[in-house]
């Protein structure tokens, strides 16, 4: 056992890496939940995400290219979840579930030629000295632009959510779908929106899995990571600052563990391998028990809309 | 006054549901400066008209002119566009955001919150409504509530106003207060459109009527040159029966509640505070409120959905406060709750299963842990009949039938199991004339043949005409019960808690 080994500036910096898809994939599962709909298929976009942007990344060698057909990818994942539920009206628990399953069947299907590849490299962003710094420098200003633009994304999606009537919109529909259809808004529409944008952000947050993190393909490689963004959703009370603690609790407790099965503590390896979760889910547990969490959730997440009532 | 041009102006105006007529070549006109009622029972087709007027329903065919022009509004947005504004029954508002994000909603162009802060204070002061823009609409009374939706119209300088049931959530002062503002709005040319099937409240607010029965128009006319009994057999369409009942002497104590508290059941819900009632064999309680003020909570409480203290509430002299409902059903006190589609009945199923859920008990449907299909489907057939609850049969879905058959059906339900103490919440809620006079009659014969009734109830008319003794709920407490006979409208209105904190309206008029 060597803890000596573990450098604690690597560990933070790394941290921010492996929280960057959970922060991506539940930013855009809290602005659909905040329309009102309840989507339980992240993991099944965020694999179809992943898929997407690796091989298109791989086919044309450029990984920007890759995260934007990921984000298309994961759109039209969610858009399938959205005319299912929208316009025929089917059960939102069931078919979230039923997009998870088509999401981890499709993707190993496009990805079966992609194995053992490596897809070509996401340059770090070139901060100039602020990279030179000691410890902060290693820690904030030496990652790739994705890390940014997901720091970037929650800032705006709180922005957004709390500032502009877009968002007041958007809060209105999912806090009563009959009252915002009976002042003239297109409920149906606004959540499509939504459904689409969640889609696209659990699609980046999975390319960027299978093309900076790992980098490689293999089947069912989220390995969960859209499940703990839904629950890192409820456990932030549904506001885009604490989906970032959130994300970076579960990213932390993950790089950490990895860092001490290196080090050989004498701990099993399973019990460490499922410490993320279990540790995330008792935090949840503890900060939705202790202050009403039912109370926060938009009224109307997961109820089906019909305008004839 | 002198005979001005139409404001609003509507013929031949037609909107057919699948299976349902809702408006049959219906046509009326309003004039600026005048109140406008649109009278009619519950399903005769006001709310669709409405609608139409507000953009949120197409019409099959007919037209609209809105000062000469043709009006054909698309959408809420073109309707609010060309200066008509609505206030509807449900309040379209959203508990979890403020009043003036509520507010900025319903407006085209809303300015930024401070100046719309600011716009808030200012109106809602002028017309005697003080309006909080910072509070959680969540919070707010029904009152309050009703008052964001009229402030959010006024803001918009409506040329037509179009209120949907305004009263029903209001107390007597409240009610006042709102006449005065929209006396005040059509003395300043605003045209309004009042919609209530509250016969005396149209008599004094408005100039004229037009009455609608199952989707056609009956009859125009002056509503002040008739009589309440007029405008209802109008728009009921027969002669209408008023409940009557024996002078009685109280039989002994039945039923007695001592020190009930409770906490809030969910965030937005009323806590009850230190309930004390006393009720007598023989007897009819009414507790009157405004909804919101603790009636749910008090009845969970009475049922036994919410356990309390042992001794809270003794049912002859037993103490029953920890009992549940089987248990409480066991020992006679019976209650049918408000929400008929949720709560007294299961909406999809059909009513020998309905008549099962609460039945069984009593009526000994169960036997060894097996259901008795057939004596259930008796005792469905038996309240049909007894309480003429029209429908094909038992085995039809409770959502099937319409909310006055449904509610006779639920009522029926617990007066055939002979209740020793009868609860029942808003037993005439939206229910039309003929079904809720059947429905207070067999309340009162229930209490002739001994039973113990509490009604709790939002209409006050309905609470004189039945009850022996009348309290009021506010705010979770509970006031002391009083003689029916003898109260005024102003006594009841202060029990209720008066005008909360409404003013009278600034501004001349």
């Amino acid at each position: 056992m060597n803890l000596g080994a573990i450098d604690p500036v690597l560990l933070i910096a790394s941290l921010m890496v492996a929280s960057t898809p959970i922060i991506l994939a539940a930013l855009g599962e809290l602005v659909v939940e905040k329309s009102g709909v309840l989507n339980l298929g992240v993991e099944g976009m965020m694999i179809t995400g992943a898929i997407c942007g690796f091989a298109v990344a791989v086919e044309t060698g450029s990984p920007v290219l890759g995260f934007v057909l990921a984000a298309v990818g994961g759109a039209v994942m969610a858009l399938i979840f959205g005319i299912l539920t929208q316009y025929l009206l089917s059960n939102q628990v069931a078919t979230g579930l039923a997009l998870t399953l088509f999401g981890l069947g499709i993707s190993a299907m496009i990805g079966q030629g992609y194995r053992g590849i490596k897809p070509p490299a996401t340059p770090k962003l070139d901060m100039g000295p602020l990279s030179d710094l000691p410890v902060v420098g290693r820690i904030l200003f030496s990652h790739d632009w994705m890390v940014y633009f997901a720091l970037a994304l929650v800032a705006a999606v709180w922005a957004f959510l709390k500032f502009t009537r877009g968002g007041l919109i958007l809060r209105a529909v999912g806090e009563s779908h009959d009252a915002a259809h009976a002042l003239g808004y297109k409920v149906v529409r606004i959540r499509l929106a939504a459904i689409a944008f969640g889609g696209a952000c659990a699609g980046m947050g999975g390319a960027y899995i299978s093309l900076v993190r790992v980098p490689q393909w293999t089947d069912g490689m989220t390995a969960g990571a859209g499940w703990i963004a839904l629950a890192i959703v409820v456990f932030s009370s549904w506001r885009a600052g604490r989906v970032l603690l959130g994300a970076y609790l579960f990213g932390g407790i993950t790089v950490l563990q990895l860092n001490l099965q290196a080090a050989g503590v004498p701990v099993p390896v399973e019990i460490l391998s499922m410490s993320p979760f279990v540790i995330t889910i008792i935090v949840l547990v503890i900060m939705s028990a202790t202050q009403r969490g039912a109370a926060v959730a938009p009224a109307m997440l997961g109820r089906i809309f019909h305008a004839s009532s | 006054m002198t005979q001005t041009a139409e404001l609003l102006r509507i013929d031949g105006l037609t909107k057919a549901y699948p299976g349902v007529v809702a408006n049959d070549n219906v046509g009326f006109s309003v004039a600026p400066g005048k109140v406008h009622a649109l009278l009619g029972e519950n399903g005769a087709g006001k709310s669709t008209l409405v609608k139409m007027i507000y953009g949120l329903v197409r019409p099959d065919s007919g037209t609209m002119h809105l000062r000469g022009a043709p009006y054909a509004p698309a959408t809420p947005n073109a309707a609010r566009a060309a200066g008509v504004a609505m206030v509807f029954q449900h309040f379209s508002l959203f508990n979890a955001l403020d009043v003036a994000e509520n507010i900025a909603l319903g407006m085209e162009n809303p300015p930024p919150r401070r100046t719309l802060s600011a716009r808030i204070r200012e109106v809602s002061h002028e017309y005697g409504l003080p309006l909080d823009p910072t509070r959680q609409v969540g919070e707010l009374s029904a009152g309050e509530r009703q008052r964001i939706e009229i402030i959010r119209c006024l803001l918009q300088d409506p040329k037509l106003l179009i209120m949907d049931e305004p009263t029903s959530v209001l107390t007597p002062q409240e009610v006042e207060i709102l006449f005065r503002t929209l006396r005040q709005l059509a003395a300043e040319g605003t045209a309004i459109l009042y919609i209530s099937h509250k016969l005396e409240e149209i008599r004094d607010l408005c100039d004229g009527a037009t009455i609608l029965r199952l989707g056609k128009v009956v009859a125009n006319c002056n509503p002040r040159e008739k009589s309440a009994r007029e405008l209802a057999e109008l728009m009921v369409g027969q002669t209408l029966h008023t409940p009557s009942r024996d002078a009685r002497d109280a039989g002994a104590q039945v039923l007695s509640v001592q020190g009930l508290s409770l906490p809030a059941a969910h965030a937005f819900g009323t806590a009850l505070k230190d309930i004390a009632l006393n009720l007598c064999a023989g007897e009819v309680l009414g507790i009157g409120g405004v909804a919101g003020n603790g009636q749910d909570e008090l009845l969970s409480a009475l049922s036994g959905e919410m356990v309390t203290t042992p001794g809270a509430i003794t049912l002859n002299g037993a103490p029953i406060g920890d009992k549940g409902p089987n248990a409480r059903r066991a020992l006679g006190l019976l209650t049918a709750p408000e929400e008929r589609l949720g709560h007294a009945a299961a909406p999809d199923m059909s009513l020998t299963e309905n008549a099962m859920l609460t039945g069984a008990q009593r009526k000994n449907l169960v036997h060894n842990g097996f259901l008795n299909w057939r004596a259930a489907r008796q005792f469905a057939e038996d309240i049909i009949k007894k309480f003429d609850v029209r429908t094909p049969g038992p085995g039809n879905a409770a959502r099937a039938l319409s909310g006055g058959n449904l509610q006779k059906f639920v009522i029926g339900r617990e007066i055939l199991q002979h209740p020793g103490v009868l609860v029942v919440n808003q037993p005439t809620w939206g229910v039309d004339a003929s079904a809720a006079a059947a429905i207070r009659q067999a309340l009162l014969d229930l209490a002739d043949q001994g039973a113990a009734v509490i009604v709790i109830s939002q209409d006050l008319d309905e609470l004189m005409e039945i009850s022996d003794r009348f309290c009021a709920m506010n705010e979770g407490t509970l006031s002391p019960a009083r003689p029916a006979q003898g109260l005024s409208v102003e006594d009841i209105g202060l029990m209720l808690g008066g005008a909360h904190d409404m003013e009278v309206a600034h501004v001349g008029g």
